[in-house]
């Protein structure tokens, strides 16, 4: 209370203290499971098969993490994520560049058709159209493949749906500025649209980053192959060949090194993703 | 070109016009190519595949018109999976609406740290369903789990999370509104901060209380949010499939529709006839909801 500064915006009110337990107690429902299983892939068998709370290991052994690596080739796996993640959500922004470029900038009879026909798309969920592009994917050979991981996932929705949105409050002068300098569109795009409309841009692709990182689904379904998984397909494998509850320390060591890239990226950029995530829907 | 210049020789300028049309169908195509590839062909073929009676894999389907369809909803199924589905989705998205309201007006108090709360709270909206499945597994072990141990020294026993059904069912909807209850904290707090003050103070020199302020104030102005949170939410837990699988593998709790698609499709017997089926049912709720959304919106838009 004697801390109480002379700023308007905070007296310490009672109301004031139920607001901050609020905000406290939600933290720490986030932040003590997150922990807690920090902490554990750090555990050997002794801390972890037994009745009694640890929260911090007697014994800490890092070692969980080279034996969940040599269960699962995680290194492999990390790399299998990258590329996918890098080269997924990379094509995806392109796509969704280019797409709502067209549907903005350049004329088409029936252009509100073409929209309409890719918005609807954020109705189909991935689930309803898995299993005719399985067998679609594997008659062409694509199962344990990269490409066969990424190209049923491109089409985009979602990302041509902001980034036409943002496109449209872009200030019409200085394109049509450029249109009358001579440029064409393709210059248009690359040095009128997209500089003016970076932010737009990192929100989408931090979206399909996010996405194409945790993807499971389809992964589960398409590959097969320890060395093609990606991470979350992998933590599949690793629980599937540890069910003593012994093992439990390797499983963690696995979940998070999955989890651990998506939150430092998140705890660097969270403004552009929480905006990304809360913008019009779900899907990446 | 000169084709359609020839044909419609009333626009002289048809040369570039077509220009124009082709540079779009060349900006538009790739991602229409795909959409229409893996989404529509796909969304279409699925109906198709609903009609066979098919093991994944095998080289010969019998058509069986509806029969999947009657199968499901003539026997038990239908009612066990519908209702798992029901419940799942009406605890999920009460509880993340109820509890996402309840973190938001806390943070639109804008006190001291409430960005770095905000972060928190959201963050386990992005995380890998399948990864906090896993890390909560640990904990709601009955033997070894941090809860069972918390709740042995308050003098309980842990409930089989793990071997009980509808215990399997109440852990993974705990756990789903937890990693959810993020993204509505912040889009419910976006709308608290499109109350309009005067009207909070006006109420309160009609001697509202605070109590009376949230329900004839504050909640009926959010009421667009909440419509929008409602659905988004509903659509994403009739979605969700990481978690649930991630907790409950062999979907003895927590089977709901589009779990059971993936189990009988691909997994169990491989009848992908019947699960395309289950997911064509699953599609046909979605395009409901979807629609009664447009309907609402539109309907809003027209009042105001």
């Amino acid at each position: 209370m004697s801390a109480t500064a002379p700023s308007r915006r905070v007296r310490l009110t009672p109301l004031t203290v139920r607001d901050y337990l609020i905000l406290l107690l939600a933290v720490l429902v986030v932040v003590l499971p997150l922990g807690y299983m920090f902490l554990a892939s750090f555990k050997g068998p002794g801390d972890l098969a037994t009745t009694d709370l640890v929260v911090f290991p007697e014994v800490w052994k890092p070692e969980n993490y080279s034996e969940a690596a040599q269960k699962v080739s995680f290194g492999r796996l990390f790399l299998n994520s990258s590329i996918v993640t890098v080269v997924g959500a990379g094509l995806k922004v392109l796509l969704a560049i280019l797409t709502a470029y067209g549907l903005v900038f350049c004329e088409f009879p029936g252009k509100k058709y073409v929209f309409w026909g890719v918005l609807a798309t954020m109705m189909v969920p991935p689930q309803v159209t898995a299993l005719p592009n399985f067998v679609f994917i594997s008659s062409l050979g694509g199962e344990n493949t990269y490409w066969g991981l990424i190209l049923p996932g491109l089409g985009t929705g979602f990302g041509t749906f902001l980034l036409r949105q943002s496109f449209m409050q872009l200030p019409y002068e200085v394109i049509e500025a450029a249109h009358l300098d001579g440029a064409g569109h393709w210059r248009r795009l690359w040095h009128c649209v997209v500089p003016m409309s970076l932010p737009s841009i990192a929100t989408v692709a931090l979206v399909a980053v996010v996405y194409e990182w945790n993807d499971y689904l389809w992964p589960l379904i398409i590959i097969t192959d320890p060395e093609m998984m990606t991470l979350p397909r992998g933590l599949t494998l690793l629980q599937n060949s540890e069910s003593a509850a012994s093992s439990f320390g390797v499983l963690m060591a696995g979940t998070v090194m999955v989890l651990l890239p998506i939150l430092a990226v998140f705890a660097i950029l969270q403004r552009h993703i929480v905006n990304g995530f809360t913008q019009g829907g779900v899907k990446g | 070109m000169t084709a359609v210049t020839a044909k419609r020789p009333r626009q002289a300028l048809s040369g570039r016009r077509v220009r124009e049309w082709l540079t779009f169908l060349a900006f538009v195509l790739p991602n229409v190519a795909l959409i229409a590839v893996f989404i529509y062909r796909p969304l279409f073929q699925n109906i198709y595949y609903s009609t066979l009676n098919w093991t994944l894999g095998s080289k010969f389907a019998t058509p069986v018109g509806l029969g999947n369809y009657r199968d499901f909803f003539a026997s038990g199924e239908a009612s066990k999976v519908l209702t798992t589905t029901a419940i799942f989705t009406v605890a999920t998205v009460g509880l993340t609406l109820v509890l996402g309201l309840g973190v938001a007006l806390a943070l639109n108090r804008r006190l001291p740290g409430a960005g770095f709360a905000q972060a928190t709270v959201f963050a386990p909206y992005i995380l890998s369903g399948y990864g906090v499945g896993l890390a909560w597994l640990y904990i709601f072990d009955p033997n070894i789990g941090a809860l069972s141990a918390v709740l042995r020294d308050v003098g309980l026993n842990s409930p089989e999370w793990i071997n009980s059904p509808p215990w399997t069912l109440t852990m993974v909807i705990i756990v789903y509104v937890w990693k959810n209850l993020g993204y509505a904290a912040v889009v419910y707090l976006a709308g608290l901060q499109a109350v309009p003050g005067e009207l909070l103070e006006a109420a309160d020199l009609d001697g509202a209380g605070p109590v009376r302020r949230f329900f004839t104030v504050t909640l009926p102005l959010l009421s667009p949010t909440t419509f929008f949170l409602m659905v988004t939410t509903i659509l994403s837990s009739l979605q969700a499939f990481d978690l649930l699988i991630a907790m409950d593998k062999l979907g003895r709790g927590a089977r709901t529709l589009i779990f059971d698609a993936y189990l009988t499709g691909f997994k169990e017997q491989s009848q992908a006839g019947y699960s395309a089926m289950l997911s064509t049912v699953l599609f046909a709720i979605l395009v409901v909801l979807t629609l009664v959304q447009l309907i609402v919106v539109e309907r809003r838009v027209h009042y105001r």
